[in-house]
């Protein structure tokens, strides 16, 4: 047997690629590799429209929350002077009141801390169930697979608005339903998004060769599955969130939702569009919100997406 | 006789985001009518941009300089329009997928007759008469009736012959083949090749054909042209170059096969793994009160690997050969005895088989499928340590892991980086150090080497029976590449449609096959070299 005098023979097989020289380029912990999470995070910060959605949705969230407490109007306070004025700097309605003689700009910000808890918490919910849950059934597979996706189906064709008013009628009156109406029926397109994912991951060879190396079920779906659905999955995330804040105002204005004095920026969006001739600040300024908002989620989902996947480094 | 076909000085570079990447450098070569001339090169030499920047079809930021003439034209100076119509008319293009290729929602009579009505007057049927004519001349059994049909009905070397029938339908002067028999069985290939050397001889067919095998140029070329990162680096009549290769890049591919063969194993060798009777079957349709439709992949096959010896499976796609070697590991559900190291495998649950899965461990064909994207290279080959020796630390974890890729001649600073940082041949390395840090007795190798270039499949080898003398491993390789075969194994096992048409000693198979089968698989993978 000629033994092998030179291994190195397909010169450029060896050679690194053009991408980073024989070092990775400069992260903080070359030895080891660092984990997903922190090199994502890393990448994340270099994307400057990503980062800059990411400062604009935190100062949103700070203004709201504690923004209507420096204010000198109170969520249900009518100024008797001043009904359906426009914004103005003189009697310190800066975004202008409301018919009933409400600050327009606390009404938003308290509408913003109830969209915005909406959105996070519902698609949080969704994000986490749909996810386990698409990835399990692809995963198994077969009859678990079969049983779990009817299961899904009878969800589906369940009326959306029967689902909540049952809630209603077995819990009574609760924003935490909303939460939880709107969580319950949000993971039902994120389930089956993951399990197709999951059934094309699942006849790649990597996870043959995870099985082959003895690797146990549960791990193969966290370390496996689940990493290499993200991409959609993130995307589908950023879709959700004003899904879920348009449902919620949809809620609210059949009566199912928040309840006067309380607000949402699509209860304010609703009003608003009714007094769009005689006072426009009234629909202009939570859509405004809501609108930069959605625009930022959006712009974070992308630098998520990209950041997550080692292939954009 | 003047060219028909000449590049004069064809630079083409790419302008990305990164900077310009120029693919082809200045390249000057000419087909004349009726001849063909092979265009060589491994992958990233620039041979497929070369073909696909004569019909234009390069995408827009692709900047061509040089001159491209055909047939009294200058292709880089006509109009859109102008090339539209000599693409499919004056030249025809045969691509490496005929799956791709084809259009899966169209009749194979639609898609030719698309060509004849863009091009030609025929209409009805006239066009119809035609695609039968063709569909003859291209060999395909009952033409009338696959006329109807759509291409997932066809097998694979049926849809490279459509594929071949739409190129000619227009009877061109040039017709480009890039690497059209690379996706097909070395039977097909051979067929496929034949076809078109017919062709040729009727029509008086220019044929550029791109490939990276030089085993086939041999057979098919008047000339070949060499490339290499984007240079010409020689050209000649195939005789020439085979015979006395002027460029260095030349004489290493040629010398790119694997020789050798592999040394012996005493017959006394402990047997490591010892299958006998293994089924393998599919259901293919469920039925709620009748039995199931079953397909059986693999029936009855007998199979025994002694320490240190090297078991070659052979076979076309569809044999069955990598669902019986998945069997033999307990990754596919298979009835009959397996024993490995004199335990039963069969009575074992997953769970119970775990701690076995250390001792036989296995490498996959596609360098890109079996590597987590998500995964640094580190963590990929750690993984299993963390199943199998979780007392490790994770300094112990990482001296092992260096260990490996060291063993397998990588840099051990690359293990922080991404699968998709790396090349072809060194993906297959990172998963071969993901099966050896875990010191196994046993590997299957399921064709480790097809995805790869030739001068890297030598190296690949070189490695695996590097490894194979330092460790005393046990291989069973699975490949439809017979030269590898041949260079890796003690003894052959000749599959075809789930069953063993032939097995023996590695060497008696080669040189005196006795079975049909065998002896056409050899004929057609062109095995010229003498052991």
């Amino acid at each position: 047997m000629t033994s092998t005098t030179t291994p190195y023979r397909g010169e450029h097989d060896d050679t690194p690629l053009p991408a980073g020289g024989p070092n990775p380029p400069a992260g903080p912990d070359k030895n080891t590799g660092e984990s997903l999470g922190r090199e994502a995070w890393r990448r994340l910060k270099q994307n400057k429209a990503a980062m800059a959605s990411l400062v604009i949705l935190t100062l949103m969230a700070l203004v709201c929350f504690i923004g209507p407490h420096l204010l000198p109007w109170a969520l249900d306070e009518v100024d008797w002077s001043n009904f359906q004025t426009a914004p103005s700097l003189e009697n310190g309605h800066y975004f202008g009141t409301d018919a009933n003689g409400r600050d327009i700009l606390v009404r938003t910000l308290f509408g913003g801390q109830v969209s915005l808890s909406v959105a996070l918490v519902a698609t949080f919910v969704s994000l986490v169930i749909g996810v386990l849950y698409g990835a399990v059934a692809g995963y198994v597979g077969g009859r678990t697979d079969n049983l779990m996706m009817r299961f899904v189906d009878i969800m589906y064709s369940l009326p959306f608005m029967f689902l909540v008013i049952l809630l209603m009628v077995v819990f009574g009156r609760n924003i935490f339903l909303i939460y939880a109406a709107i969580g319950a029926v949000e993971w039902l397109d994120m389930a089956r998004i993951v399990r197709g994912q999951t059934l094309a991951l699942k006849r790649r060879e990597f996870i043959e060769a995870a099985h082959a190396l003895g690797v146990g079920g549960p791990t193969i779906v966290r370390r496996h599955l689940i990493p290499n659905t993200l991409g959609p999955v993130i995307i589908y995330v950023t879709l959700t969130v004003p899904k879920v804040i348009l449902l919620e105002s949809f809620l609210s204005f059949l009566g199912l939702g928040v309840q006067e004095p309380l607000t949402s920026w699509g209860v304010l969006i609703s009003e608003g569009k009714d007094m769009m001739e005689s006072a426009p600040w009234m629909l202009i300024v939570p859509s405004l919100f809501l609108a930069v908002t959605l625009f930022c989620l959006n712009f974070l989902g992308d630098g998520l997406r990209d950041a997550l996947d080692p292939k954009t480094r | 006789m003047s060219a028909l076909l000449e590049l004069a000085h064809l630079s083409v570079t790419f302008d990305l985001p990164t900077g310009p990447v120029t693919a082809v450098k200045d390249v000057s070569l000419e087909v004349k009518a009726g001849e063909t001339v092979a265009l060589v090169g491994e992958s990233g030499s620039g041979k497929s941009v070369t073909s696909t920047a004569i019909m234009r079809l390069l995408p827009e930021l692709a900047c061509i300089e040089g001159e491209i003439r055909f047939d009294g034209k200058t292709l880089t100076k006509l109009k859109d329009r102008d090339i539209r119509a000599l693409r499919g008319n004056d030249i025809g293009m045969v691509f490496q997928e005929p799956m791709t290729s084809l259009n899966p929602m169209h009749r194979i009579e639609r898609q030719i007759r698309e060509v004849l009505e863009k091009h030609t007057k025929l209409r009805g049927d006239k066009a119809r008469a035609r695609v039968l004519e063709l569909l003859t001349q291209v060999g395909i059994p009952e033409p009338e009736r696959r006329m109807n049909s759509y291409p997932h009905e066809l097998s694979g070397g049926q849809r490279q012959r459509v594929v071949i029938a739409m190129a000619i339908a227009c009877e061109p002067k040039l017709l480009i083949a890039d690497e059209p028999t690379t996706a097909l069985d070395v039977t097909v290939q051979a067929q496929i090749l034949e076809l078109l050397g017919e062709l040729q001889a009727r029509y008086g067919l220019a044929i550029l054909f791109i490939t990276h095998d030089l085993n086939l140029v041999r057979h098919v070329a008047d000339r070949v042209c060499v490339m290499q990162h984007g240079d010409l680096v020689e050209q000649g009549p195939t005789r020439e170059v085979f015979a006395s290769p002027s460029h260095d890049y030349t004489r290493m591919l040629l010398a790119a096969e694997p020789d050798g063969v592999k040394a012996p194993v005493a017959d006394a060798a402990p047997v490591v793994l010892d299958a006998r009777d293994v089924h393998v079957r599919f259901t293919t349709k469920r039925h709620l009160f009748r039995p199931d439709e079953t397909f059986e992949a693999v029936r009855g096959i007998d199979l025994r690997v002694r320490r240190g010896q090297t078991v070659g499976i052979v076979g076309e796609s569809g044999s069955g050969k990598s669902t019986l070697g998945r069997a033999l590991l307990r990754l596919l559900p298979s009835t009959g005895q397996i024993e490995f190291d004199e335990m039963a495998l069969q009575p074992l649950d997953q769970k119970a088989l775990r701690p076995l899965r250390k001792r036989f461990q296995v490498v996959f064909q596609d360098p890109f499928g079996s590597l987590s994207p998500r995964m640094t290279v580190g963590e990929i080959i750690s993984e299993g340590l963390k199943v199998h020796f979780p007392e490790l630390s994770r300094r112990e974890r990482e001296a092992r892991v260096i260990e490996a890729l060291n063993e397998v001649k990588l840099d051990p600073a690359m293990r922080a980086r991404y699968p998709h940082e790396f090349s072809g041949g060194q993906r297959q390395r990172i998963a071969i150090a993901r099966a050896l840090v875990l010191k196994p007795e046993f590997l299957l190798l399921d064709e480790p080497t097809s995805a790869l270039d030739r001068s890297v499949q030598v190296t690949v080898v070189n490695l695996l029976r590097e490894l194979q003398k330092k460790h005393g491993l046990t291989y069973v390789f699975i490949s439809h590449d017979l030269s590898v075969v041949r260079a890796m194994s003690d003894t052959v096992l000749v599959m075809k449609d789930g069953a063993v048409v032939e097995q023996g000693p590695s060497e008696a198979i080669f040189t005196a096959p006795r079975v049909d089968y065998t002896k056409k698989l050899i004929e057609a993978s062109f095995i010229d070299r003498v052991a």
